[in-house]
């Protein structure tokens, strides 16, 4: 197996920093006390078996939920500091620029596909709209805007293949192109870090290289933090620079891949004491790609 | 696969099958049908008298039997079954009426009519279940719905100035054959699209469920009556503070409830709507309470007021240039303002779909968690469409004063709200022409019947219910999108 | 104090018939999660099949009060829970699967159409009751020349209540159908997997939803003497305000929403102003779904992303 690309930077700047997050909800304990760092410019994978609490650190940290206790700290290369468990959830898209996509994809059906990507844009495009105003009355500086903003949506189309598809519903589109569209929807917003929860859920080994090949541009070319919730051990093995390892709740480990695939916890974690014939086949089979059975 | 299976279980029906489901059928329209149908109350003074109409209540469920039957029958896979058994059935039917009408006293027209609704409805729904079945017709209607609104959406470039054209020279026609009725429907029939558009902005853009939306409606309505009768400003004058308070009433209540689930907030509104309705109800001194305001100033035009004696010092409008009085002028010069205000509302709708803001309603109608992970500010968003919404409801609320010169809290009751939410729902959410269309159905249509207002009132629910079961998405569920990358041409 | 008294056991009375009513919506909202805007018309008829049953029994000499009572009771619920079912067959079943808005609209077509229809067949006018079926009162206390009354009929409707509501709580949480019922609520694709019969189950609790709302019709005609064909939109609406103050979903909750709605009601008209009192109520709904959304029984819920 190929060693994964490096990043460009290895002494990157720290760009999140998660202290002490715990989030209860009555008496579940879904994320117990983690703290872990993601880098700019790094790819930083967050795994887990299910329920873990993978997609409740994402919900922590895009402010759709409040943690019952803990830090996060955005800290932009360019100087700044947002801390993220005091922001209102759309600040937090708007202001800090954290962009993320759903596990379960959430764009908007019934608009077309170039749509989705100019309402990415909403903020900087109320803002040359004249919040309306001058934008009723036709304003050139508007229509430049909107000029540029379709201008970046054919860039990230043509990125992932999808411009000829702009103007049909997104809701239309083959469940794999929707997986990419959520994601350059995101990058629309001209995030800092981007979150992805499970990017490759469902789609075809052709499919998934396409993934890791625009997530390391992003990361290359974008120069921005990612952070990727992922059960594909492939593609987690394949592009990530650290791996955050999370079990019921509580980080079991931390480390660079390598680290992660030899740590004993984490073995314990996905096999429990169970015999190794009696795993799950896709596990068995990440297993043995890996060289480990 | 559904839809094959279900065709599957029709085609092996047999006739006792099929009679046993009418029997069922008529039982149960039977067992509705006894108390509130079979018997009856009328009281003179304090004394109830019970009286029984089992006539016309076997004869109305012997119809539904009968269709029922016939309905199955034309399901059948048979073609040939099929059409002698709709003709049989249709026969039957008929028949019936003949037989059965000397049993019938007084009620015999209303139910004649039912008869023939239920001839016509099995006679349609048989010649449409004939060519398709079940699962299949529903998917085929959404279908169509969608190519239908597409086909409108298309024809729109020259449907909508055949529609203002016509829609401009109409009064001249009314004038001609000097139909004042007409032109009061004309402008009737414009108030409804201008409200309809207005609350499309709410309902079908921004997907937020308003059912007060007549509070606005009176806002605008009490603003113009207060200013015109207290302080003696003008409709022209007034139009501006009406559509103002209209839209601060909106962030009024916007402000608290917009953060709740669907359902949650068509509550509220509506509530608020009937707190709106019973304030003026009781406010004696300044909104004139169940008597309302009367004496309102009605429109002049510039200065010219549309009277056969002018008061001292002014011109009417007649005089001015010079032609004989007739009533006709003002009801026509109403009709052209409303006409005006309707198209601004169109105009504004049209061009706000387009800019960021108007997206980001559709958007939050969509899916209001991403909306809120791409930086969008729900709560500011949503109260922007209220607001703006509520401002064209205040200003169809000073016409609508203007243009009865009297108002009072009865105008502005939750019917109103449902009617135009009906509008806007059945034309297709979203859909400028699909307003139109509805408003000439549910307006145009029943204003024809006046004089049975319960029976207008029975199908204009009995028809929200079926346009929806029929097509969920409205009439004309198609929606454009507001910025395109490729030409049309090239995507079709 | 005696005044206040007075307006308490009042405001119970009302307040049962806001719970009886708000339970219908609580259990619809809970099962398939619209607002069933047909129901305040449903208890309406449940008024309407009452006094017709009352006026046969009359008619058949049948005037022994507690067999009436209960004769009238049978046949409202039965003919009522009749009319909820159908309702439920024919305007929403169709939409179950198509979008949320589809259905409440439908929902406002059946409220507006079984409001002239009930307008048609019976006419427009207020129905009474005419001579009142219980009569009667117990004097609890006087003071200051105010005496406090309690009437048997509001004996009689509280002590009602009292047993439908402890009965259809036993229902709903030891039967097979109760637990039906909670598991559409919770997930309805996989009752159905399971083998629940999902379609029974929301007839069903429609069919109860009707019955309750037909003895809260009931109640309403015996403790007013009077109804009209327009009574549920209001009735509708304020029930519909309780299962919220309540927290919806909740059938405790439904019942101490409706008694709150009836005692603010009861006592904003004896104190405030009578011209009011509809506002009164709102006024709470909104305040109540502002500050606590959930309602006061109701689970705190955080939308799962
Ligand atoms: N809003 C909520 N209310 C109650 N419990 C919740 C909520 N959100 C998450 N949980 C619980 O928190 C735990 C962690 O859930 P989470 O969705 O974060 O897991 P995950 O690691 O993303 O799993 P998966 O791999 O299945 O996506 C689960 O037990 C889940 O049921
Ligand atoms: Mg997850």
């Amino acid at each position: 197996m190929a060693d994964p690309p490096p990043a460009a930077g290895a002494s990157s700047p720290t760009l999140l920093t998660v202290e002490h997050l715990t989030m209860r909800f009555g008496g579940l304990v879904a994320i117990d006390d983690v703290s872990f760092e993601a880098r700019n410019q790094h790819i930083t994978a967050i795994i887990g078996p299910n329920g873990a609490g993978k997609t409740t650190v994402f919900n922590c940290l895009t402010g759709f939920y409040k943690p019952t206790v803990g830090r996060l700290t955005l800290r932009p290369p360019a100087g700044g500091e947002f801390l993220l468990e005091q922001m209102e959830g759309f600040r937090i898209g708007q202001h800090a620029r954290v962009a993320r996509t759903f596990q379960n994809i959430r764009l908007f059906p019934k608009m077309s596909v170039l749509e989705n990507l100019v309402v990415a844009q909403h903020n900087k495009l109320m803002r040359a709209s004249g919040f309306t105003v001058t934008g009723l009355v036709g304003a050139r500086g508007y229509r430049d805007a909107e000029r540029r903003a379709v201008e970046l949506a054919r860039y990230w189309l043509d990125r992932i293949g999808l411009t000829d598809r702009a103007d049909d519903n997104a809701g239309n589109l083959p469940y794999g192109a929707q997986r990419r569209l959520e994601i350059i929807r995101a990058m629309c917003t001209e995030p800092r870090l981007l979150c992805l929860d499970e990017p490759a859920a469902g789609l075809n080994p052709r499919e998934s290289a396409e993934l890791n090949e625009l997530l390391l541009f992003i990361r290359d070319e974008q120069k921005i933090g990612v952070l990727l919730i992922e059960h594909d051990m492939s593609v987690v093995m394949k592009i990530s620079d650290h791996v955050v390892v999370l079990d019921y709740g509580r980080k079991i480990s931390d480390g660079t891949p390598a680290e992660v695939r030899n740590d004993p916890a984490v073995i314990r974690a996905y096999l429990g004491e169970a015999e190794t014939d009696e795993l799950p086949p896709e596990v068995a089979a990440d297993l043995a790609e890996e060289g480990r059975i | 696969m559904v839809a094959a299976v279900e065709g599957a279980r029709k085609a092996t029906r047999t006739v006792p099958a099929m009679a046993k489901d009418a029997v069922i059928f008529a039982a149960v329209s039977l067992a509705l049908a006894i108390p509130l149908v079979g018997f009856y109350i009328t009281d003179q003074g304090s004394t109830n008298t019970l009286h029984t109409r089992f006539g016309p209540m076997f004869y109305g469920v012997g119809v539904l039997f009968l269709g029922k039957l016939a309905l199955s029958f034309a399901e059948s896979s048979e073609a040939i079954a099929r059409r002698i058994a709709l003709i049989g059935s249709a026969l039957a039917v008929l028949w019936f009426v003949i037989a059965v009408t000397g049993v019938v006293q007084d009620d015999n027209q209303v139910l004649g009519w039912f008869t023939w609704i239920v001839v016509v409805a099995v006679a349609v729904r048989g010649w449409v279940e004939s060519r398709r079945s079940g699962a299949a017709a529903r998917a085929i209607a959404t279908a169509e719905g969608t190519s239908l609104g597409a086909a409108v959406a298309r024809l729109g470039r020259f449907l909508g100035p055949l529609f203002i054209g016509i829609a401009l020279v109409a009064p001249f026609y009314a004038a001609a054959i000097d139909d004042k009725r007409l032109v009061d429907l004309g402008v009737l029939i414009f108030t409804y699209i201008m409200l309809g558009w207005g609350l499309n902005v709410v309902v079908g853009l921004a997907g937020l469920l308003d059912l007060g939306y007549v509070a606005f409606y009176a806002v605008g309505a009490y603003t113009y009556a207060v200013f015109s009768v207290k302080l003696g400003l003008n409709f022209w004058e007034t139009l501006p503070v009406a559509g103002a308070l209209a839209a601060s009433f909106g962030i009024l209540l916007g402000f608290p409830v917009l953060r709740l689930r669907g359902d949650y907030l068509a509550i509220v509104t509506l509530g608020f709507g009937e707190i709106i309705r019973i304030i003026l109800l009781n406010w004696a001194e300044l909104a004139g309470g169940a008597q309302g305001i009367g004496g309102i100033e009605r429109p002049s035009f510039f200065g010219m007021p549309f009277t056969a004696s002018p008061p001292e010092g002014t011109t009417s409008f007649n005089e001015f240039f010079n032609i004989e009085f007739s009533p006709m002028h003002r009801q026509i010069y109403l009709y052209y303002i409303i006409l005006l205000l309707a198209l601004l509302t169109n105009w504004f709708t049209l061009r706000i779909r387009k800019l960021p803001i108007g997206r980001a309603w559709e958007a939050l109608r969509e899916d209001e968690i991403a909306c809120r992970a791409l930086g969008i500010n729900p709560t500011n968003t949503k109260l922007t469409a209220f607001a703006i919404g509520a401002m064209f409801g205040g200003f169809a609320g000073s016409f609508f004063a203007t243009r009865q010169g009297f108002i009072s809290p009865e105008s502005f009751n939750f019917l109103e709200s449902a009617i135009i939410l009906a509008i806007v729902v059945l034309g297709g959410m979203g859909s400028q022409i699909g307003v139109v269309i509805a408003t000439i159905v549910l307006i145009g249509g029943p204003e024809w019947f006046r004089d049975l207002a319960a029976y207008r009132m029975l199908a204009f629910g009995g028809l929200m219910v079926l346009i929806m079961i029929w097509r969920p998405e409205g009439l004309l569920a198609h929606r454009e999108p507001t910025i395109r990358m490729h030409s049309q041409k090239r995507s079709a | 104090m005696a005044y206040f008294l007075q307006q308490l056991i009042n405001g119970v009375v009302l307040g049962s018939i806001f719970g009886l009513i708000a339970i219908g919506y609580t259990m619809v909202y809970g099962i398939i999660g619209m607002v069933n805007f047909a129901h305040g018309d449903i208890f309406m008829i449940g008024g309407f099949v009452t006094i017709i049953t009352f006026l046969v029994l009359g008619a058949i000499g049948l005037t022994w009060a507690p067999l009436a009572l209960l004769l009238m009771l049978v046949i409202a619920m039965g003919f009522t829970a009749l009319h909820g079912w159908a309702v439920e067959r024919v305007a929403y079943r169709p939409l179950r699967t198509s979008n949320r808005l589809a259905p409440l609209i439908s929902a406002i077509g059946m409220s507006i159409f079984l409001q002239n229809y009930v307008q048609i067949i019976q006419g427009a006018r207020n129905k009474a009751l005419g001579t009142p079926l219980i009569s009667g009162s117990i004097q609890l206390m006087e003071r200051d020349g105010f005496a406090v009354q309690i009437t048997y009929m509001q004996i009689v409707i509280v002590v009602l209540t009292i047993v439908l509501m402890v009965g259809f709580t036993m229902l709903i949480s030891n039967t097979a159908l109760g637990r039906n019922q909670r598991a559409c609520e919770q997930d309805m694709r996989m009752a159905r997997l399971l083998g629940v019969d999902v379609d029974r189950t929301i007839s069903l609790t429609f069919v109860m939803g009707a019955a309750l709302a037909a003895v809260a019709g009931m109640v309403w005609l015996l403790y007013y003497g009077i109804i009209d064909f327009y009574v549920g939109f209001l009735a509708g609406i304020k029930a519909f305000s309780a299962a919220v103050l309540g927290g919806i979903g909740s059938l405790p909750g439904a019942m101490l929403g409706g008694l709150l709605i009836g005692l603010i009601e009861v006592f904003w008209s004896a104190y405030f102003s009578v011209e009011y009192k509809d506002v009164a109520a709102f006024a709470i709904l909104v305040l109540a779904l502002v500050f606590r959304p959930t309602g006061l029984l109701g689970k705190p819920e955080i939308e799962k992303v």
